[in-house]
């Protein structure tokens, strides 16, 4: 696969690294100094100069490429590359964008600046936030069609409420659907009467709030709920939409922010969330307010110095579990060593979901579960497929492959699947394949 | 060096011009019943002949090249609230019958119509005239007609007390159904009012056919009038009391339909209801009203010398409260016989009103709902200081200004209700008319919050020509000060708004 990356930051050399040994990638990068150091550090061709123009990306052989990145650090030099990309060829164009606001012009029109996907660091960083928050007792959690619909895979411990219950017991949710289980390292398709035992590995597939009261129901133990205190210190972009996908799943969080103006706004958006404005150093407003208290404190502020201190802070006085937003990826380790629970490192997240997209395959997104026994795939349904105009009952009937589709979005919504539900053309479908399978459904869409 | 005067005044006054100009429209309808009964069409003509005079006269002075900012647009919404109000007093001082052939009195009943108040100085209403008294009808339901182009297009954008948070065209771009210009938005919502107006005559019409031959046309027309505008006035001395119950339960939705939002009520015409059953003032606006009418009833339950029959204990109840709290007036009996208790309540739901956007009076349920929740969130900053917590009407976020306005507003309403109370009593004290206190507090808050009767000699059934001639005037002016929300008014009188 021909590889065009424009952007040779953290991100682009990240995703430059993992892609090197097997494709044949091309590195871009204005400044000079930077394309000479890696063409030295991985093998790769790199070539100096501005991405976005159609000179640039035309010694990159940008018209041939099966894929051009565009991961610099700034959003419009990113929207511009991949139109210009598109004007030389019919590459998969992937951009990396700060603001939610492009995110959400181009999932209203996707398509959109010429991208094909879009990642957005910020809130990419904040479901990663909330997923290690929300869902500690899963296995394995992935995001599909632009994180409207989760996949989790849960271990059922002994304790678990559910364990001796049947599939159809267990799944009390209208958004979620029970995909898959493994039992001693073996797949079974679940049917409503399946039998679930401690020890089973359970795959569920569905909206993330269905996820996140799933989670509840197996886990009560582990699983944040209602009485939880959860604290987020900055309101940043991350420290707001990470206190939205809390409100989203029913976990209430305050959120400190600094500044009066950004306070009034985030209380403004966030009905849910209690929002302080206050510097988050004080330690006497943080016993005053019981931080010391909180189950789980997010440090989400400008600078890792700021978050260093503050993580630090709410460790001594006696906070559980703290993770902490970290923007050089140098110092992940360097937080985690000195006791703070988890580091997340926006760069690295943005780069392992750009990676997961280059797998080869029709699949938009996939997931490998229990050593590749079964893969989890998204799939857009084209005009005309196999797999359009006909009710799901009549697909499983027909094919002898092992699947299950857990979770359908058409037009930006989730729909159940059921055994009525007709596919239509332009439909994800989230489905589960067995392994030996997997080249048979895709084939099909 | 002289003072220049920075008010557009010719304007507010070559506007005032315009609105008299039309008032002959209006004063035709009693010319034509007149004219119908055989009556003397006199005190009509002679009001039109002044319109038409006054109203040439102040369109002279128009300057066209004067645009109608903030400060025109209250001096103008104040004259022509005054100005309506004298030339609507003509006609009964032409008539020259009874109590209101003396100019304050008239004017007394002009004001407390077309501020849709509904206190009278009638003594005696069977001297009068058909067509004198359904002038009074018509001039109260235009003054429902001016107060929602008042509150839907003028208040709303300059901001009186909180009355930007009203939801109008300008917070609702979204909804591709409404037009951008403010004179779309009123013809709007006069198309609901006169289809209000009408559906009321039908049912009104139908059920004095059905029920009662004392509903005949012309009362029918003279109700739908004053029930829509939540104003009061009836031709008949027992008001609504005078017909029968069926009739009673009937006028009740108007009333809360006069005194809901009507753009809400235009959304949900046009097929958003929900926009109205979601709006909180709204569950606040009904809420505040069904516990009012629910206390009122086990009071009047609990009463032993009420013997009315449980429906129609429960009948005045629920329409003598819907009645106060709408600020229509009407009664269907005479309360003022109540025990203390039952009295007190309609005394408290005086201070509520209905919706803002409505024909409704009073200090509106969206003022108290915002300082109610205002309260409570400076309840919760006390102990977290630290806490940043808008308030929030039907989710979204009310502006610091706004509720700073809003607790401005009710204090001013407070002080000015307290001062004409004491107003009141002084000067029953000095002509020797015998009100207690509570009959004062009535009655300045029925006049000052625009509702209509209260207690005692100004109950339901009573009139306010017992007070004297000089708390009858002051009574004039703080009808018309409350009726147009206060500010608009006192800016007048400050040396900011002429010059500065």
């Amino acid at each position: 696969m021909h590889v065009v990356i424009i952007g040779a930051g953290e991100v682009g050399t990240s995703i430059a690294a993992s892609l090197a040994s097997d494709h044949e990638v091309v590195v871009v990068d204005i400044d000079p100094d930077r394309a000479e150091q890696l063409k030295y550090e991985l093998d790769v061709l790199t070539i100096a100069g501005d991405g976005t123009t159609s000179e640039i990306q035309s010694a990159a052989d940008a018209g041939r490429a099966d894929m051009v990145i565009a991961c610099t650090d700034n959003d419009q030099t990113n929207l511009v590359a991949c139109g210009t990309a598109k004007t030389l060829g019919d590459g998969f164009t992937i951009a990396r964008v700060k603001s939610t606001e492009y995110l959400r012009t181009w999932q209203g029109n996707e398509g959109a600046f010429g991208v094909d996907f879009m990642v957005c660091t910020d809130l990419l960083t904040a479901e990663n936030i909330v997923r290690v928050i929300g869902l500690p007792a899963a296995i394995d959690v992935d995001p599909f069609a632009s994180g409207l619909v989760q996949m989790a895979e849960f271990e059922i411990g002994p304790e678990s409420p559910v364990a001796g219950q049947t599939v159809s017991e267990a799944d009390r949710f209208e958004s979620l659907t029970f995909v898959g289980l493994f039992r001693d390292g073996e797949m079974t398709i679940p049917r409503g009467d399946t039998d679930i035992e401690a020890g089973d590995r359970a795959v569920v597939i569905g909206s993330p709030e269905s996820v996140q009261a799933f989670a509840t129901d197996i886990a009560p133990e582990t699983t944040p709920g209602q009485a939880d205190e959860i604290v987020i210190v900055g309101g940043s972009e991350i420290g707001y939409q990470t206190a939205r996908l809390l409100e989203e799943r029913n976990l209430k969080s305050r959120l400190i922010e600094r500044d009066a103006d950004r306070a009034r706004w985030l209380a403004e958006q966030l009905p849910n969330t209690v929002v302080m404005e206050h510097d988050a150093t004080d330690t006497e407003f943080l016993s005053r307010e019981h931080v010391d208290d909180a189950d789980i404190v997010v440090t989400a502020l400008g600078s890792d110095e700021q978050n260093l201190l503050v993580s630090v802070l709410a460790k001594r006085i006696g906070a559980d579990r703290v993770i902490a937003v970290v923007d050089s990826p140098d110092y992940v380790t360097v937080f985690e060593e000195i006791g703070i629970d988890i580091a997340i490192n926006p760069r690295t997240v943005t780069a392992e979901e750009i990676t997961r997209f280059t797998y080869e395959s029709v699949a938009e997104n996939i997931a490998v579960l229990e050593n590749d026994q079964a893969e989890v795939l998204e799939l857009e349904l084209t005009e005309g497929c196999a797999l359009v105009g006909r009710p799901i009952s009549d697909i499983v009937s027909e094919i002898d492959a092992r699947f299950v589709i857990g979770a359908i979005t058409r037009d930006h919504k989730l729909v159940t699947p059921r055994g009525d539900t007709v596919l239509e053309p332009g439909d994800h479908i989230i489905l589960l394949v067995d392994s030996d399978s997997v080249g048979e459904i895709t084939a099909m869409a | 060096m002289t003072t220049r005067i920075r008010v557009g005044w010719r304007a507010s006054v070559g506007l005032a011009g315009d609105v008299l100009a039309a008032l002959p429209v209006p004063l035709a309808f009693p010319l034509l019943i007149a004219l119908y009964y055989g009556e003397s069409p006199l005190p009509f003509l002679a009001a039109i002949a002044v319109s038409l005079a006054l109203g040439a006269a102040f369109r002279s002075v128009q300057d066209p090249s004067v645009n109608l900012g903030p400060r025109e647009a209250f001096l103008a919404v104040a004259l022509i609230w005054f100005l309506v109000a004298a030339v609507g007093a003509i006609p009964f001082v032409v008539a020259g019958v009874g109590t209101v052939a003396h100019p304050i009195n008239a004017m007394f009943e002009s004001m407390s119509g077309l501020t849709t108040t509904g206190a009278t100085v009638l003594v005696d209403f069977s001297i009068h005239s058909r067509s004198v008294m359904m002038w009074r009808q018509v001039i109260q339901w235009l003054g429902g007609l001016g107060i929602l182009i008042l509150a839907t297009a003028v208040l709303s954008e300059v901001g009186v007390g909180g009355a930007q948070l009203m939801e109008t065209e300008t917070q609702t771009q979204d909804v591709n159904k409404l037009t951008p210009k403010i004179t779309r938005t009123a013809q709007l919502i006069w198309g609901i009012y006169f289809g209000l107006t009408g559906l009321a005559v039908v049912v009104y019409f139908l059920l004095g056919l059905a029920f009662d031959p004392q509903m005949d046309l012309y009362n029918a027309v003279a109700h739908a009038f004053t029930s829509v505008a939540t104003a009061g006035f009836s031709p008949e001395p027992l008001s609504v009391g005078a017909f029968h119950p069926v009739i009673q339960w009937a006028v009740v939705p108007f009333m809360v339909i006069g005194s809901t939002s009507f753009v809400l009520i235009y959304f949900a015409i046009n097929g958003d209801p929900m926009r109205l059953l979601r709006n909180e003032e709204f569950h606040f606006y009904l809420g505040a009203m069904g516990t009012l009418a629910a206390i009122v009833a086990l009071a009047l339950f609990l009463d032993p010398s009420i013997t009315f029959g449980a429906e129609a204990t429960l009948r005045h109840a629920v329409f003598n409260v819907t009645s106060i709290v709408t600020t229509t007036g009407y009664a269907s009996t005479d309360y003022v016989a109540w025990a203390p208790a039952a009295k007190h309540m309609l005394f408290m739901g005086m201070f509520i009103g209905g919706m803002v956007g409505s024909t409704t009076c009073s200090i509106k349920s969206l003022r108290w709902l915002v300082a109610l929740k205002s309260f409570r969130r400076n309840l919760y900053t006390a102990i977290h200081p630290e806490a940043v917590r808008p308030v929030r009407i039907t989710g979204k976020s009310v502006d610091e200004s706004a509720i700073r306005d809003i607790y401005a507003y009710l204090l001013l309403s407070i002080v000015i209700f307290f001062l004409l109370t004491v107003v009141i009593v002084v000067d029953a004290e000095r002509t020797g008319l015998r009100v207690t206190e509570f009959e004062a507090l009535g009655a300045a808050a029925t006049t000052f919050l625009n509702i209509g009767p209260a207690f005692g000699e100004a109950g339901p059934y009573g009139t306010f020509a017992s007070f004297s001639m000089t708390t009858r005037a002051v009574m004039i002016v703080l009808m018309w000060i409350g009726r147009i929300e206060i500010i608009p008014v006192l800016v007048l009188f400050t040396k900011a708004f002429w010059t500065s």
